[in-house]
């Protein structure tokens, strides 16, 4: 059935990405498509893997923006433009297009946890849930014809033969920078919950209306370079005490 | 949005097959002529061929019954089901011209509506979804629905002119119905052209509060799905041109041919033109079609 559950689902299951700590090294979606290319339903292909027009279908992508603020100007490492890695997987949206336009039901959100899946043996490969998406959250599996998404894992964070703390997503378990948090949104005592009520967490793109379920932190603001001290760090002394208080006046002296 | 030939085709076969069917459910053609039944049994291909071509971009086409099951929520579905379910008044009316030379009023009109309703129910697919703005507006099934009873008329108008009836009152309004079509159409770009786009890089990661975002590292060096599917940008280019190529095929040579028609609605030369303005015509579509997907701007590109 793809029309969405009609109550607010009593888990919202979700992800927690802290721009201000990713460092786009890409494990995430490495990790993310050697779990999901054996777990749940077909196989990621990949085609031409070793050709010159390699291509494959990802749950997880990792974008890197530059962001120059008002005024700011990019020189180089020195300047005021900062760079942001940015990963985008399914946001399990609450308001969910993919889901309404399916029209084969092999498309849903489930009532229990919000995640949103595919049924691949019911999916035809239209293309029309790619289409209403507009993180790009769904690419179709040339091999098997079938729209592949996000899961959030579901074969890991409910089986019960392993540790409590492999129980989140791959992309969550792997990450090395713990720029990925993985939770239940529904819950405001939850660590996402108090993450995004503390950071203030955001909606990507608001005015399409899929209250997306994950949230992003976004980077912490920075100190101009103009503020800093004059004198680079290297030749600052001040601040120093004993021996090396002692070296400084002594050389000063020399 | 990547122009899949698959579905021009389709939508393009389907509009014209519709369009037809809901001229020959208004009894503009004289049901007992031969000329008649070859415009039910052409209308009746092009549904099929177009609903056929439909499914050639599908992955797993051998499930493509199970389509007919979310007509609560999906465009994409119900056009499906209201589809199939025309192909009844559809199939039944042509049999009574082809077998009877018969025309029942009550038959007729039920099959032009439903055609009517599936043709709206195409268009919906592309109008309901938020994600292309182009596409997101009344105008959308306005457009389908109008070229789909121009391109009906036009060729009700060649089969008239083949023996079907007398070809002046499906020529004038075939001339009618053409002019309504490029007038929405015109409506349609020109709202395209002045759309201020709502999703932006800013919008799309929430780093607009910081400054200005700009892409420095696409995930993959390759294209991708995303890319291919969503991201089609040659039209862009020639965009003007071809919007003028489809106007002068799809506007200017059916109204020539038709103004020749109808200042002489009988003999050959009549016939060759209402021939050369159904030619025109679907040619202007085909194109118009193309620029239509080729040059629809999808929210995801905001991350490319």
């Amino acid at each position: 059935m793809t029309s969405l559950p009609s109550l607010p689902t009593p888990k919202k299951l979700g992800l927690v990405i802290d721009l201000d700590v990713c460092v786009g090294c890409h494990a995430c979606v490495v990790s993310c498509k050697e779990w999901n290319t054996g777990g749940y339903g077909a196989a990621l292909s990949d085609q031409q893997p070793y050709g010159a027009d390699v291509s494959g279908a990802w749950l997880n992508r990792i974008h890197t923006f530059e962001v120059v603020p008002q005024g700011g100007e990019i020189v180089g490492e020195a300047g005021d433009a900062r760079i942001v890695h940015f990963p985008k997987s399914c946001l399990h949206c609450e308001d969910a297009p993919c889901v309404t336009v399916c029209p084969t039901g092999a498309s849903y959100k489930r009532a229990a946890d919000g995640i949103v899946l595919v049924d691949e043996d019911k999916c035809i490969g239209c293309g029309l849930c790619a289409w209403a998406c507009p993180y790009g959250a769904r690419e179709m599996d040339v091999a098997a014809g079938v729209m592949k998404k996000c899961t959030l894992c579901i074969d890991r964070i409910y089986n019960e033969t392993f540790e409590e703390v492999d129980r989140v997503p791959a992309c969550v378990r792997t990450c090395p920078a713990n720029a990925r948090h993985f939770g239940n949104f529904a819950d405001p005592a939850s660590d996402v919950s108090r993450m995004v009520e503390a950071r203030g967490g955001i909606d990507l793109m608001p005015e399409q209306g899929t209250r997306p379920v994950n949230k992003y932190l976004p980077p912490r603001p920075r100190q101009p370079l103009a503020g800093m001290a004059a004198l680079p760090l290297a030749e600052n002394t001040e601040g120093a005490r004993g021996f090396f208080a002692w070296l400084d006046g002594m050389l000063d002296r020399i | 949005m990547h122009p899949a030939p698959s579905i021009i085709l389709f939508t393009v076969c389907s509009g014209l097959g519709y369009g037809l069917a809901v001229m020959l459910g208004l009894g503009l053609l004289d049901p007992a002529a031969l000329a008649t039944k070859l415009a039910h049994v052409l209308a009746l291909a092009l549904i099929g061929g177009g609903l056929l071509s439909s499914t050639l971009h599908l992955g797993n086409p051998q499930r493509a019954w199970r389509a007919f099951s979310q007509w609560r929520s999906s465009w994409l579905s119900r056009e499906g089901v209201m589809a199939v379910a025309t192909f009844v008044p559809l199939t039944l009316a042509a049999a009574l011209a082809l077998f009877a030379d018969r025309f029942w009023l009550p038959l007729a009109l039920v099959g032009a509506a439903m055609a009517v309703t599936t043709v709206y129910c195409t268009a919906m697919i592309y109008a309901s979804l938020r994600t292309v703005e182009a596409w997101a507006t009344p105008l959308t099934p306005a457009c389908y629905v109008a070229f789909s009873l121009a391109g009906g008329a036009l060729l009700a108008t060649l089969f008239a002119a083949l023996g079907g009836g007398a070809p002046r009152g499906p020529g004038l309004a075939a001339l009618l119905l053409l002019a309504v079509a490029w007038v929405l159409k015109r409506a349609w770009k020109r709202r395209q052209s002045a759309l201020a786009s709502a999703s932006t890089p800013a919008t799309a990661t929430g780093l607009g509060a910081i400054g200005t975002v700009r892409l420095l590292e696409r995930p993959h060096m390759t294209e991708n799905y995303l890319t291919r599917e969503m991201g089609f940008k040659v039209a862009r280019k020639h965009a003007a041109k071809l919007w003028r190529i489809a106007l002068g095929l799809g506007l200017l040579v059916p109204a020539a041919g038709l103004a020749v028609l109808l200042a002489a609605p009988q003999g050959t030369p009549a016939t060759v033109a209402a021939a050369l303005a159904c030619l025109g015509f679907v040619a202007g579509l085909l194109v118009e079609r193309w620029l239509f997907f080729a040059e629809a701007r999808h929210a995801v590109m905001n991350y490319y």
